[in-house]
């Protein structure tokens, strides 16, 4: 991965070059994204700038990298994971390379398919190309959303960059945090995308580009999470299915190990990553593997890595967090993300990335996308019992199925059996509502806007469900339920939480890119054509993936009882309350940013700091309310005091 | 009078603890607790917990349910029922 930041003059009077210092400095707010090396180009109307991390063709592969013939310029982050077998296209039809990298690949796909030079990559990439013999400049991003790109248009200037960071400082106001984007955070636990948490600044949308002709910026999809209509699947039998499954994520796998230097894995010692390093392993490379644990034994799950390890012989690496380890390195770690967030899991996931890159890793490989692509999380099963119970609410046997989900929340007299009736009862009456899947999440979630200030409710009143489904690119009432499900959590958690908060920037903090087989369009797409009872067979989940591995990772780890996700933050969240955290939520600093009901945040403070059991919702909210006083400390109050 | 003090502390541990405000017009005597989601199934545990610490009530198993526990004035009403036997 790298980093890419740049400005197009929509206005067209040129006087660019004036200021190439001034972006060229501002990338060096992208150093951790590439410390390697750095470039930068300009035309009349336009700045490129990068900041490389050198993973492929360590020698040649500098950028901005140009086809002066084309009149082409790019700067690219991200890597396309199939330039061997593109290049050995473009070559037979008589392209002329100059380097071994991916990046020119993306020059002549261009060259020969113009726009669509997307449809062919297979891979994650933040792009932005500039082609002054047609004025246009192409601003694209990757198909489901690993790599970044922001963008803000002020007057007659479209800025972007691979971080906010780097766009702030060059916008005419001073930024704000908009409530709309905060409402959502409180929601769907991310802005609804494009939106940001910054006021005027947006994403380019996973899947899509934007497209500048001349002065006229049009967005355009070319890639989404797709779904047969209902009743349309793969009706190959199981077997056959699992075998396509396993030769289509060797596949993703080899071609993800493509690297000019060493490649790593993650293993958290669930089923997705045992599946991954085992996959490796067949592929004949042995490799260090990385692992997160816990001081908190319930957290902790080095009993099912070691199970991997001993396997695959892997070369092992672990780091440890510790309590206190998440409110000293929280206030860094926002900084990185550039977003509030409801969960501390972040904190940890940057402490992975900084051990695999002082063992001298810059990639690693992970599981991530199994949960979403072929239903591992709670959330899918809960739906098909929602499903199964709406047809008939009286019934109680289908109410009782719930107790099955969450086996640990038996209580005495019934107490649990009610709350989960009332709870997961919720839309129940329109089991056709295309968000009926997430309702229970998104209310639970919606509890933290209770600590909203005034402002913010005035501000809100709009649903931020009814936005999120507005701005949907595809229409989903079609699909399957669980499909509709799975498209829900793909659009909103996996993009912007996962492979962002949790991904590409607590990654790159430390400068190491990741790498998502399971992420690979190609088993996405084959992956959505499977029939729902082979992703969730009863209340089993990941049915297939399990049926198709159920030999070749530890049996542990395969019947291993997936946990609901019960985070520490919930357990420990008084641990958050240190002296520098206990300030940034001081009254003064609360009414300073003005988002939060000063007086209420107290009484929260007061219950967590008592010892007394805090909700999810609760936990969420005091890390939420907290990250968010940290990004506007960090971005609208201090940011040049941070920025140095 | 006793029923008014056992009235303010119920209300107060409701609005302080799950509300988080002490502005006495966000609760109403009469709302479910789980309906609207102010307390979920532990809370109700935590609830149970204050009956015995404050008011020396020993909740039994069987009567660990909605209608005696799941608003300001059913567990006004359970309590006095319970008093009444003590």
């Amino acid at each position: 991965m790298c980093g890419l930041a740049g400005v197009l003059d929509l206005g067209g009077k040129g006087g660019m070059a004036s200021l190439q210092a001034r972006y060229s400095a501002l990338s060096g707010l992208l150093r951790h994204r590439g410390p390697d090396d750095a470039g930068a180009w300009t035309d009349a109307r336009t700045i490129l700038v990068h900041r490389r991390l050198s993973i492929l063709d360590l020698a040649g592969g500098a950028q901005p990298m140009l086809d002066n013939e084309a009149g082409l310029a790019l700067v690219f982050n991200g890597e396309i994971f199939n330039f061997i077998e593109l290049r050995e296209r473009l070559e037979a039809t008589g392209c002329q390379f100059r380097t071994h990298s991916d990046t020119e690949v993306i020059l002549h796909l261009y060259k020969q398919h113009g726009l669509d030079f997307v449809d062919h990559l297979n891979g994650q990439f933040a792009i932005a190309l500039r082609d002054t013999h047609q004025d246009r400049l192409v601003l694209a991003r990757d198909r489901v959303g690993i790599c970044p790109l922001f963008y803000a248009r002020e007057g007659k200037r479209l800025m972007f960059a691979s971080e906010i960071k780097s766009i702030l400082p060059a916008m005419g106001k001073s930024p704000s945090i908009s409530h709309e984007a905060l409402d959502e955070v409180f929601t769907f636990w991310v802005p609804a995308s494009p939106n940001t948490i910054f006021e005027g600044v947006f994403e380019v949308r996973p899947g899509h580009m934007l497209v500048v002709d001349g002065d006229r910026v049009v967005e355009r999809m070319y890639w989404d999470w797709s779904f047969p209509d209902a009743g349309n699947f793969d009706d190959a039998p199981a077997e056959t299915l699992a075998e396509r499954l396993v030769e289509l994520m060797t596949d993703a796998t080899r071609i993800r190990l493509r690297s000019d230097v060493p490649v790593g894995g993650y293993l958290s010692g669930g089923l997705d990553s045992s599946i991954l390093l085992t996959t490796i392993k067949g592929l004949g490379v042995t490799m260090s593997s990385f692992s997160v644990n816990f001081e908190d034994r319930e957290f902790d799950e080095s009993r099912f890595q070691q199970d991997v390890v001993k396997r695959l012989g892997t070369d092992h690496h672990s780091v440890m967090c510790r309590s206190g380890d998440i409110a000293s390195h929280l206030a860094r770690t926002v900084w990185h993300l550039e977003s509030p967030v409801l969960r501390t899991a972040p904190v940890p996931m940057g402490l992975l990335s900084g051990l695999a890159r002082d063992t001298g890793y810059k990639v690693v490989l992970t599981g991530e996308g199994a949960d979403e692509v072929f239903c591992g999380y709670d959330l899918f099963k809960e739906t098909k019992v929602r499903q199964f119970w709406a047809k008939y609410p009286q019934s109680d046997f289908r109410a009782s199925l719930l107790m099955r989900l969450y086996p640990w929340m038996e209580l005495p007299g019934g107490g649990a059996a009610s709350y989960l009736k009332s709870f997961f009862g919720q839309g129940l009456a329109t089991p056709e509502d295309a968000a009926f899947s997430h309702l229970p999440r998104w209310t639970t979630t919606a509890k933290g806007k209770l600590f909203f200030a005034d402002g913010i409710k005035a501000a809100t009143e709009t649903s931020a469900s009814a936005r999120l489904m507005s701005r949907l690119p595809t229409d989903i009432r079609h699909f399957h339920p669980l499909n509709r499900a799975q498209y829900l959590e793909a659009k909103t958690l996996l993009a912007g939480y996962l492979l962002s908060s949790q991904g590409d920037r607590v990654l790159m903090k430390n400068s190491v890119e990741g790498r998502f087989p399971f992420l690979d369009h190609r088993v996405i797409e084959f992956a959505s054509h499977l029939p729902p009872r082979l992703k969730i067979r009863g209340l089993n989940e990941k049915y297939l993936l399990k049926k198709a591995y159920e030999r070749a990772v530890p049996a542990s780890v395969v019947a291993r009882y997936k946990q609901p996700y019960r985070t520490p933050d919930v357990t420990d969240a008084a641990s958050l309350l240190t002296g520098e955290m206990r300030d940034t939520l001081s009254a003064s600093n609360l009414n300073r940013a003005g988002l939060f009901d000063a007086k209420r945040v107290e009484f929260l403070l007061k219950k967590v700091s008592g010892g007394k059991r805090v909700t999810i919702s609760e936990a969420q909210s005091l890390v939420g309310i907290l990250s968010t006083q940290l990004v506007h400390q960090q971005f609208i109050q201090d940011f040049h005091q941070w920025a140095a | 009078m006793e029923k008014q003090q056992t009235r303010a502390k119920l209300r107060s541990l409701i609005l302080e603890n799950y509300l988080f405000t002490d502005d006495e017009s966000e609760l109403e005597d009469e709302v479910s607790f789980l309906d609207t989601g102010i307390l979920d199934s532990m809370g109700i545990m935590e609830v149970i917990a204050f009956l015995n610490e404050e008011f020396d009530i020993e909740v039994a198993e069987e009567e660990m349910i909605p209608e005696n526990l799941d608003s300001i004035d059913n567990l006004l009403e359970y309590l006095a029922r319970k008093r009444a036997t003590v």
